[in-house]
C-alpha cells in the first residue's frame, strides 16, 4: 500500500479523497492555487504544494508542476479527482514515466473511452446497445422507411446540416415517415441549403441513467448498481439518485453486464461509469463511459455501504478486489442535491463572493455533506460554483426525500445567492415524489424558468407560530432591561399578532416550563425549540413534528426561510397591528431599465453603444474606484436605449449610465 | 358628583379627537398615524401618562378664539420603553396642521424641563406644519424656547427626533440639535426653506421629496440618521434603540441579558481581510461577528458609506462602534466621513458609550473638492473629538493605517486604552509605492531600483511590528480571537475614570 498519495485536484473532491486516504493511513499532499492558499483542501492535507496562480490553466492544469510536487513530497501515486485532468491520457502517461501510480483506469481505457466514436465503436463491437440510427445520407421516401423499419419506430429524421430543432421530425409509421422525410428535406433546404438527411432511433421520454463499474488489474470487474440523473438543467446534473426509481432486477443485470463487457473489452482497472439513456420502454443505449470517479459517486457508496475512493486505491496499488458479483447488495435509497452558488430567480446567474455565513446540516447515519469550503471561503470566478454535495439516505425513497427536505432547511448560507430553494422545489414536485423523470423535467416543469411562485406552498402557521415564540423570548429579555422604574416594570403581554404582509394571526402565547402553548383561533400548539438568543437556525417541535427554520432577525421584524420560501414577519401588540392598517403599500421606483453606477468612481471604459443587444451576464461597463476596477455587466437580456454618459466621467453613486430596453419590450 | 365627572369626562373624549373624525381620516389616508396612536406602539402598554390635555391657545386674532381645540396640536407626557422612563411630545397634524403655538411650545418646553431635572430621555414625534401664523411673533418665541432647550439638554439626557410629516422653516433647528433624527420615507421632509421660496429666489425647480425628503437626508445632507417606510416601522426601531442608550449622563448604558460566549472565536474572520491590499472587504461582517448575537444598529447606513458607525453590545453591554470601511471609496476618510464618525463619537462620549474603532485607512481623499470644502476644519472634527473623548476606547487595526489618518483613527496617541492590530496591519505613513516615489523622486526613471524599494519598503513598512515595538500597538493577534480579546479589554476598562481639564468648553473646529 502506497504511504503517501498526492491529490491533483481541489475542493470537495479533494477533501473527500483526503478523507479516505486519512482512515486508511496514507498520508496526504495538496496541491493548490493562489486563490485557494487557505482552502479547506489545503489545511486538511498533511502537506501542501503551491502549484500556480489562479486559473486552472496555470495551476491544476499543469502536469509540470504536478510532477515537481510530486517529486518534492515523495507521493508514491496521484489521485486525479473528477474534471481537471481526471480523464487525460498525457497526465497518465507522464505519471507512469516518472513511475508514480495514476489511482485511475490505465492509459489504453482513458484513450479508448475519451474519444466519442471510438468509445461508440467498441461499445457496439463488445455487444453494448448503442442507439440505432443511419448516418449515411437517406435517398428519397422509400429508402426512408426501410432504414425506419431497421431501427424501429419512432425514428427521428434530422437534417445533416441542421440545429435549432429546423429540418427535424419525430415519425411513427410509415406514412408519417415518407410525409416527414419529404418536410425535413425541404425545411433543411430552405433553411440551410443543405437538404441531406439521416435518421436515429427517437428516445421517447429519456433518461440519463449510469452504471457504476469497479475493476481491478486481475480481470475482475463488478458493477455496484445504477445512478439515475435525469434531473439536469443544460446538462448540468442537479439531483441524482440511486437506485433508479425506473429500473427493474432485470434491466438493471442488463445494464449492468453490458457494462462490465465494456470495461473488460478495454482492460479497465478502477472506478469507471458507464452511461447509458433509457427509453420509456426501458429500451437502454450506450452514451459514454467516464473513466474516472463520478462527482455522484456518494449515493452509490450510500446504498452499497462501500468507499469507491478505497477501492480505487487499493485497486491502483495492485490489490485484488475483495467483493464479486454476489456480494453487492443495494440497501435502501439515497439523493444527492448539487447546491450551487448560483440564482435561481435570476436566471441560474453564478453568484461568487464570501461565504460570509455557512453553515451545513449535521451529518448523521442519513445525512452526509461533502464540500470543500467553510464559513469565510470564498466562491471564486476560477473554478466550479458548486458550494456542495448533499447527500440523503432513507430505507425508501419518500424517507430519502424527507431527510433531504429536512437537510436543505437547515442549510444556511449567506453571502451568495443559493440554489437551495430550487432544490426544495424540485423534490417537493408532485411528479419527482411519482418519479415521473426524463432528462427534460427541468426544461419541462420550469419553460421559462423558475420564479418564487414556483416554490411550494406549506402550512404558513407552523411557521408563525415558532416566530412567535421566538418573539416572546425576545420581548421578555428586553423586558428585563436595566434601568427600569418603579409602577411601570413591563408586565408582558400574552397576545400579539403576527403579520405576514397582509395576513394577521392573533395569538395568544404561554411560556410554560421547558416550551410554550400558541393558540391560534381556538387551537393549542404545542412547542418546545433548543433554540437561543442570536442562532439562525431554529430547530423547533410543533405538536411533535420537528421542524427546521432559519430566521434572520431584522431590525423591527423576522426573515423566515423554510422550504425554499422566504416570507418577513412583523410581531407587534394587537393594538399596533390594527394600526399597521393605515400604512400604505409602497410601490418601489422602477430602476430596473437603468444600470446604475454602484459606486462613486471613475467610468473607465463602455463596453457596449446605443442599440447593443447585450445577453444576460456580459459586460456593460467598468467603474474604477480607489484604483480597483469593477465591472458591471447585465442581470437580464437586453438593448441599450440610450448611453447617458461617456467614458471618462466621474460617477456619482447610484447615477444612471446606460437605459435600457427589456427584452420583448422593444419588438 | 356624577355630572362633574362626566363633564370631565366629555372634555376627555373631545381632546382625545384632536382635529376630529374627519381629519383623523384624512392622516390615515396619507398612511400617517395620529399623535396619539403613534404613541400606542411606541411606548410600553397603558404606560403613557398624559399632561396638559385641557391647554388651550390663547389666540384671538383671526377667529382663532372660535377655534380652541383641548391639548392645542400636541400630546405631551411620559411612559417607558420596556419599563424606561421617557419624556414625550407628539405633534398633531389634525390640529391646526400640527402648527406650533405658544400654548404648544409650553407644553413642549414642560416635558423637556422635566426630563431634565429627572435624567430621562426626550422623543419628539414631528408633524406639524411650522409656526401658528396667526400669533405672529409669540409662535417664534415659542420655537427659541424649545431651542434653548435643546441646546441645554444636549449631553445631557438623549433627545431623539422622529420626523413623521412636514418640518419646515425655524422648526428643522429643534431637531437638528437634538441627537438623533429618524425620518419616515416619503411621508417626511425637512427644509428651511419650501420648494416655493427655492423657485422664487434661485428658480430651481424641485419637489418636496427631492428638496427635504427622508432618501435626500439620510444619503446627500446627512441631517438623517435613519430613514424608515412607514411609521409602525420607525416607532418599533426607535424602541429598539433606545434600549442601548443610557437614561442620562451620569448613568452606564443599561444592560440586556446576553448568552452569547465573550470567549467565542469566529475561524472565518482570518480570511476577511484579501491577500491583495487593494481589495476591498465589508468591515460590517467584522462588527457583526465581533457582535453580541450579530446585532448591529447602524446609524446613517447610507451616508458617508465610507465609514461605518452605530451600536453593538458586548456581552450585554452598549458599545459604539466606528469603522472605516474598505468598500467604498477605499475607507479613505473625507469631509462627510470625518463629520458623520466626530458627530457619533461625541455623542457615545457624551453618555458614557464605550468606543470600538476597526481602522482600515488609507488616508484623506485628495483633491480640490475635499480642500475647497475644508477638509482641514472638518477632518479636525474626527481628530479632536477622539482625542477629547475619556470613555474607554479600544481600537483593532484591520489593514492600512496610513499617515495622519492613523493618528486620527483612536491611535495610542489619542489616549486609547487597548490598540490591536490584526497581522495583515500595515502601519505606515502611506503606501510603499508613494513612499518610494518620494524617498527616491531623483531615481524615479530607474524602473528597476523602484521596485526593488517598493519591495524593500513594503517588507519594512507594511506591517503592524514597527507600530508594536515602539508600543503603538499593545498586542497583534489573529482575527478569530477578536472578540475574545476585546470583551475583555471593554472588562477591565468598565471603571475607567479620566478627566479633562476644567474649562467652559473646548473649541472643536466647527
Amino acid at each position: 500500500m502506497f504511504d503517501k498519495i498526492l491529490i491533483a485536484n481541489r475542493g470537495e473532491i479533494a477533501c473527500r479523497v483526503m478523507k479516505t486516504a486519512r482512515r486508511m493511513g496514507i498520508k496526504t499532499v495538496a496541491v493548490h492555487s493562489d486563490a485557494d492558499a487557505l482552502a479547506l483542501h489545503v489545511r486538511m492535507a498533511d502537506e501542501a504544494i503551491r502549484i500556480g496562480t489562479a486559473p486552472s490553466a496555470d495551476s491544476y492544469l499543469r502536469i509540470d508542476r504536478l510532477l515537481s510536487a510530486i517529486k518534492a513530497t515523495g507521493a508514491q501515486a496521484v489521485h486525479p479527482g473528477y474534471g481537471f485532468l481526471s480523464e487525460n491520457a498525457e497526465f497518465a502517461k507522464a505519471l507512469a514515466e516518472a513511475g508514480v501510480a495514476f489511482i485511475g483506469p490505465g492509459i489504453k481505457a482513458i484513450s479508448a473511452m475519451g474519444d466519442k466514436i471510438t468509445s461508440k465503436r467498441l461499445a457496439a463491437e463488445a455487444g453494448v446497445n448503442t442507439i440505432p440510427g443511419y448516418t449515411d445520407v437517406i435517398d428519397g421516401p422509400d429508402h426512408a422507411v426501410a432504414i425506419a423499419r431497421e431501427i424501429g419506430y419512432p425514428v427521428m429524421l434530422k437534417a445533416s446540416a441542421g440545429g435549432g430543432g429546423k429540418g427535424m421530425r419525430v415519425v411513427n409509421n410509415d406514412n408519417e415517415c415518407r410525409d416527414g422525410f419529404e418536410r425535413a428535406t425541404n425545411e433543411a433546404i430552405s433553411s440551410f441549403g443543405d437538404g441531406r438527411v439521416f435518421a436515429e432511433k427517437f428516445i421517447e421520454e429519456p433518461r440519463h441513467i449510469e452504471i457504476q463499474i469497479m475493476a481491478d488489474q486481475h480481470g475482475h470487474v463488478v458493477y455496484l448498481g445504477e445512478r439515475e440523473c435525469s434531473i439536469q438543467r443544460r446538462h448540468q446534473k442537479v439531483i441524482e439518485e440511486a437506485p433508479s426509481p425506473f429500473l427493474d432486477p432485470a434491466t438493471r443485470k442488463a445494464m449492468g453486464e453490458q457494462a462490465v463487457t465494456l470495461a473488460k473489452a478495454v482492460d479497465y482497472a478502477s472506478a469507471g461509469t458507464v452511461e447509458f439513456i433509457v427509453d420509456a420502454n426501458k429500451n437502454f443505449y450506450f452514451l459514454e463511459m467516464n473513466t474516472r470517479l463520478q462527482v455522484e459517486h456518494p449515493v452509490t457508496e450510500m446504498i452499497t455501504g462501500l468507499d469507491l475512493v478505497e477501492m480505487m486505491i487499493r485497486v491502483a496499488a495492485g490489490e485484488e478486489l475483495s467483493i464479486r458479483q454476489k456480494d453487492i447488495k443495494l440497501n435502501g435509497w439515497a439523493l444527492e442535491a448539487r447546491v450551487y452558488a448560483e440564482d435561481p430567480f435570476r436566471k441560474f446567474l453564478p453568484s461568487v463572493g464570501r461565504l460570509v455565513r455557512y453553515e451545513a446540516p449535521q451529518a448523521t447515519e442519513h445525512v452526509r455533506v461533502d464540500t470543500g469550503i467553510e464559513e469565510g471561503s470564498e466562491v471564486s470566478i476560477y473554478y466550479d460554483p458548486m458550494i456542495a454535495k448533499l447527500v440523503t439516505w432513507g430505507p425508501t425513497r419518500a424517507a430519502a426525500i424527507e431527510h433531504m427536505n429536512d437537510a436543505l432547511d437547515g442549510y444556511y448560507i449567506r453571502g451568495v445567492s443559493h440554489n437551495i430553494s430550487f432544490l426544495n422545489a424540485l423534490i417537493a414536485h408532485e411528479r419527482f415524489k411519482a418519479g415521473r423523470l426524463t432528462t427534460n423535467f427541468i426544461a419541462e416543469e420550469y419553460p421559462d424558468g423558475f420564479h418564487s411562485y414556483d416554490v411550494p406552498q406549506s402550512d404558513p402557521l407552523i411557521p408563525v407560530t415558532i416566530i412567535a415564540c421566538l418573539h416572546r423570548r425576545h420581548m421578555r429579555r428586553g423586558a428585563g432591561i436595566s434601568g427600569q422604574i418603579r409602577r411601570f416594570e413591563t408586565h408582558l403581554s400574552d397576545n400579539w399578532v403576527v403579520i405576514d404582509t397582509d395576513k394577521h394571526y392573533p395569538l395568544t402565547v404561554d411560556e410554560l416550563d421547558g416550551g410554550f402553548e400558541v393558540t391560534h383561533e381556538g387551537r393549542v400548539h404545542r412547542i418546545t425549540t433548543d433554540w437561543r438568543f442570536g442562532e439562525a437556525l431554529v430547530r423547533a417541535n410543533v405538536n411533535g413534528v420537528p421542524i427546521t427554520l432559519q430566521v434572520d432577525r431584522e431590525k423591527t421584524g423576522y426573515r423566515l426561510f423554510h422550504r425554499g420560501s422566504e416570507r418577513r414577519l412583523l410581531v407587534v401588540t394587537p393594538a399596533s397591528a390594527a394600526l399597521t392598517a393605515h400604512m400604505l403599500e409602497k410601490i418601489p421606483p422602477d430602476m430596473s431599465q437603468f444600470l446604475l453606477s454602484p459606486m462613486p468612481g471613475l467610468l473607465v471604459r463602455l463596453s457596449v453603444v446605443e442599440g447593443d443587444e447585450v445577453k444576460i451576464g456580459e459586460e456593460l461597463a467598468v467603474v474604477e474606484a480607489m484604483k480597483m476596477e469593477n465591472s458591471l455587466r447585465a442581470t437580464d437580456d437586453v438593448v441599450v436605449a440610450k448611453v447617458l454618459v461617456k467614458q471618462g466621467d466621474s460617477l456619482a453613486v447610484d447615477q444612471p449610465i446606460l437605459e435600457f430596453v427589456r427584452e420583448g419590450k422593444a419588438n | 358628583m356624577q355630572q362633574i365627572s362626566n363633564e370631565l369626562q366629555a372634555k376627555r373624549e373631545k381632546a382625545l379627537l384632536g382635529g376630529g373624525e374627519h381629519r383623523i381620516h384624512q392622516q390615515h389616508l396619507k398612511g400617517k398615524l395620529t399623535a396619539r396612536e403613534r404613541l400606542v406602539v411606541l411606548l410600553d402598554d397603558d404606560s403613557f401618562q398624559e399632561w396638559d390635555r385641557f391647554v388651550e391657545h390663547r389666540c384671538n386674532d383671526f377667529d382663532m378664539a372660535a377655534q380652541k381645540i383641548p391639548g392645542d396640536g400636541v400630546v405631551t407626557g411620559y411612559g417607558t420603553i420596556n419599563g424606561r422612563l421617557v419624556f414625550v411630545y407628539s405633534q398633531d397634524f389634525t390640529v391646526f396642521g400640527g402648527a406650533l403655538s405658544e400654548a404648544h411650545a409650553e407644553k413642549i418646553c414642560k416635558v423637556m424641563d422635566q426630563a431634565m431635572k429627572v435624567g430621562a430621555p426626550v422623543i419628539g414625534l414631528c408633524d406639524s406644519g411650522g409656526a401658528r401664523i396667526q400669533e405672529g411673533v409669540a409662535s417664534l418665541g415659542g420655537y427659541a424656547e424649545i431651542f434653548q432647550r435643546n441646546v441645554l439638554a444636549s449631553g445631557v439626557v438623549p433627545q431623539i427626533s422622529l420626523i413623521m410629516g412636514p418640518c419646515a422653516g425655524g422648526a428643522v433647528y429643534s431637531p437638528a440639535m437634538t441627537d438623533f433624527i429618524f425620518m419616515v420615507r416619503d411621508s417626511s421632509y425637512m427644509f428651511v426653506t419650501g420648494p416655493d421660496v427655492v423657485k422664487t429666489v434661485t428658480h430651481e425647480i424641485v419637489t418636496q421629496e427631492e428638496l427635504g425628503g427622508a432618501s435626500i437626508h439620510s444619503t446627500k445632507s446627512g441631517v438623517s440618521d435613519l430613514a424608515l417606510e412607514n411609521d409602525v416601522e420607525a416607532l418599533l426601531l426607535t424602541r429598539q434603540f433606545m434600549d442601548f442608550l443610557p437614561s442620562n449622563n451620569r448613568e452606564k448604558p443599561p444592560r440586556m441579558t446576553s448568552l452569547d460566549p465573550g470567549n467565542r472565536q469566529t475561524p472565518s474572520l482570518d480570511t476577511l481581510v484579501p491577500a491583495d491590499s487593494a481589495q476591498p472587504y465589508d468591515i460590517k461582517e467584522a462588527i457583526t461577528k465581533i457582535a453580541d448575537e450579530g446585532n448591529f444598529f447602524e446609524t446613517q447606513p447610507d451616508y458617508a458609506k465610507n465609514i461605518v458607525v452605530g451600536f453593538i453590545r458586548l456581552q450585554g453591554s452598549t458599545i459604539g462602534v466606528v469603522a472605516n470601511q474598505p468598500m467604498f471609496l477605499a475607507g479613505c476618510l473625507d469631509i462627510d466621513a470625518s463629520k458623520k464618525a466626530a458627530r457619533f463619537v461625541r455623542f457615545c462620549d457624551a453618555f458614557n458609550i464605550p468606543i470600538l474603532t476597526l481602522v482600515d485607512v488609507p488616508g484623506f481623499i485628495p483633491g480640490t473638492a475635499q480642500e475647497y470644502g475644508g477638509i482641514i476644519k472638518n477632518g479636525a472634527k474626527l481628530l479632536y473629538a477622539y482625542a477629547e473623548c475619556t470613555v474607554p476606547k479600544v481600537t483593532l487595526i484591520t489593514r492600512k493605517a496610513y499617515g495622519g489618518a492613523y493618528d486620527v483613527m483612536a491611535s495610542k496617541h489619542l489616549r486609547g486604552d487597548v490598540n490591536f492590530a490584526w497581522p495583515t496591519a500595515e502601519i505606515a505613513v502611506m503606501g510603499a509605492k508613494g513612499a518610494v516615489e518620494i524617498i527616491f523622486r531623483k531615481d524615479k526613471d530607474d524602473v528597476q531600483l523602484i521596485n526593488a524599494r517598493t519591495d524593500e519598503y513594503q517588507q519594512k513598512f507594511a506591517n503592524p511590528y514597527v507600530a508594536a515595538s515602539r508600543g503603538y500597538v499593545d498586542d497583534i493577534f489573529e482575527p478569530r480571537y477578536t472578540r475574545e480579546r476585546v470583551c475583555r479589554s471593554f472588562a477591565m476598562l468598565r471603571d475607567k475614570k479620566l478627566e479633562n481639564p476644567w474649562r467652559k468648553h473646548g473649541n472643536i473646529p466647527l
